[in-house]
């Protein structure tokens, strides 16, 4: 299921999807109270490794940020630091979530060259198959779209129309269109708060666009 | 500012010139080989070997860096990752003031402090027969602690102009802390890391006074760090001044100076063709 959430700039969209994976520990002035739930797991007072949290949770940026290393170890990465080392199988891996991505093709042939040689609309399709390659059950995607060309925006939309058979997917944008587009159930959010949730077609139907423009302007 | 950096350009060259020109007096009369590869220095009777010189420099200065290297590395990735940001912003004014000491200063804190360190108890330790601690060692302490105070600056500047979302990515991905600064933070810092300790050894080679005065002086190739030696450019600033009568003893001091001009810039030339190289791949 895709589920979007909405809302002017500033309003916390950002915030809320880094309280998700808990990055939001890396800002020293930024302070949490309440309760996460995933699976009936309370993950901010949760006895599991931090590390095992957000390995559960792909995330996707609002441009891509590729390791510093080649387009092959950008994929195997999460894997070797989880201890897998086996050639063979980090191989089939790698090839494995660059087809899902539909990157395989335009760069099997240069796995060796450093990744940010690729566009920017290559580089963020492979920043999503490094993400699922450590097997998330989630994928958390900060206006994945913003930074790139329109084709390459409808390519990475296509990607997650695939992936919601598998993966749970919030993604947070302020393109109304894309949002009704690719949207099952959404948020809106205002000045810190959820506004307004329903699924997609229900929300759209009773003019969410209208309601969302009057909160834009 | 065209005018201004006219000026600069002009100021390198001429340098160079005049080095050049004042050394040739010596160029024409010494063959090359001798000036750089023979270790007799008798300037009385002709004989000017640079060797013990360049050795003496070469050893004080790469001694400074591996004393430098892991400290600043260390003390820069514990400001900028781990610590809290009040201590960086409390860190960088001090880390300012102690590159800010004059030179002469810290060569004196060599002599009050480090020399008789090296003579009492590092020498002893290492098995040594006890010396009177002016030698490479304490010259590589002193420098290393003056390079250092500059080498972190950079290497803080290089840290933190890295974008958080690579370190948010990593860490996304299962990386600890750690590994995301082992595998993706030194990573993409390195070609920052490569120039900022080549700046600092083409500092610490033309440093003078500090070295100058705990390094013992003596014209003699060092077989060891406990040993005296006699860097390049202790011996311009020991006797510039005093052999002006001397034509070619003049020439030769020049001919130092050329040598460490030369030196200095193909180290910089160095480090920047490694950022250039690393910056590609």
């Amino acid at each position: 299921m895709i589920t979007v959430i909405i809302g002017p700039s500033g309003c916390g969209k950002t915030s809320f999807l880094k309280c998700l994976n808990r990055m939001v520990e890396l800002y020293e002035d930024a302070k949490i109270t309440g309760k996460i739930f995933i699976n009936n797991e309370d993950i901010l007072h949760s006895n599991d490794d931090v590390a095992n949290i957000r390995k559960k949770m792909g995330l996707l940026a609002q441009r891509p940020y590729p390791l510093p290393m080649n387009i092959y170890n950008n994929v195997a990465y999460g894997l070797k630091i989880s201890g897998r080392k086996n050639k063979a199988m980090l191989y089939k891996r790698v090839e494995h979530y660059l087809r899902i991505v539909g990157l395989w093709e335009e760069v099997k042939d240069r796995l060796k060259e450093p990744a940010s040689r690729l566009s920017i609309g290559q580089q963020q399709r492979l920043c999503l198959a490094r993400g699922l390659a450590v097997d998330p059950n989630i994928i958390l995607a900060d206006e994945p779209t913003s930074a790139l060309d329109p084709l390459s925006s409808q390519i990475i939309e296509q990607k997650f129309i695939e992936l919601k058979k598998n993966y749970t997917i919030i993604i947070v944008t302020h393109n109304l269109q894309q949002a009704k587009r690719i949207a099952d159930y959404v948020l809106v959010m205002n000045q810190g708060e959820i506004s307004e949730e329903g699924t997609a077609s229900e929300l759209f139907k009773t003019g969410l666009i209208q309601r969302m423009e009057k909160i834009f302007t | 500012m065209l005018l201004c950096t006219i000026f600069i350009i002009l100021l390198l060259t001429g340098i160079t010139a005049g080095l050049l020109i004042k050394s040739w007096h010596i160029i024409e009369k010494i063959p090359l080989s001798e000036l750089l590869f023979s270790d007799d220095w008798r300037p009385l009777s002709g004989k000017f070997g640079f060797l013990p010189f360049i050795i003496s420099s070469v050893w004080v200065t790469m001694v400074a860096l591996l004393l430098a290297i892991p400290a600043c590395l260390l003390t820069a990735i514990y400001l900028t990752q781990y610590a809290h940001r009040r201590l960086l912003r409390i860190m960088r004014p001090v880390i300012d003031i102690l590159a800010g000491i004059p030179s002469v200063v810290y060569g004196l804190w060599g002599v009050l402090v480090i020399v008789p360190l090296v003579s009492h108890f590092l020498v002893p330790l290492f098995g040594g027969t006890q010396n009177t601690g002016y030698c490479i060692f304490s010259g590589a302490i002193v420098l290393a602690v003056m390079i250092i105070p500059f080498i972190i600056n950079i290497l803080i500047e290089i840290f933190k102009a890295i974008p958080e979302e690579l370190t948010e990515a990593s860490l996304s991905l299962g990386a600890t802390h750690w590994e995301t600064i082992k595998y993706v933070i030194l990573r993409k810092a390195w070609p920052g890391i490569i120039s900022a300790f080549g700046l600092g050894l083409s500092r610490a080679f033309g440093e003078t006074m500090a070295v100058l005065m705990v390094v013992g002086n003596v014209i003699k190739i060092p077989t060891g760090i406990f040993q005296p030696g006699y860097p390049l450019p202790a011996l311009i600033a020991n006797n510039y001044g005093e052999m002006l009568s001397i034509d070619i003893y003049d020439s030769a001091l020049m001919f130092a100076a050329l040598l460490l001009f030369i030196i200095v810039l193909i180290f910089n030339m160095l480090s920047r063709l490694i950022i250039i190289k690393l910056e590609v791949t």
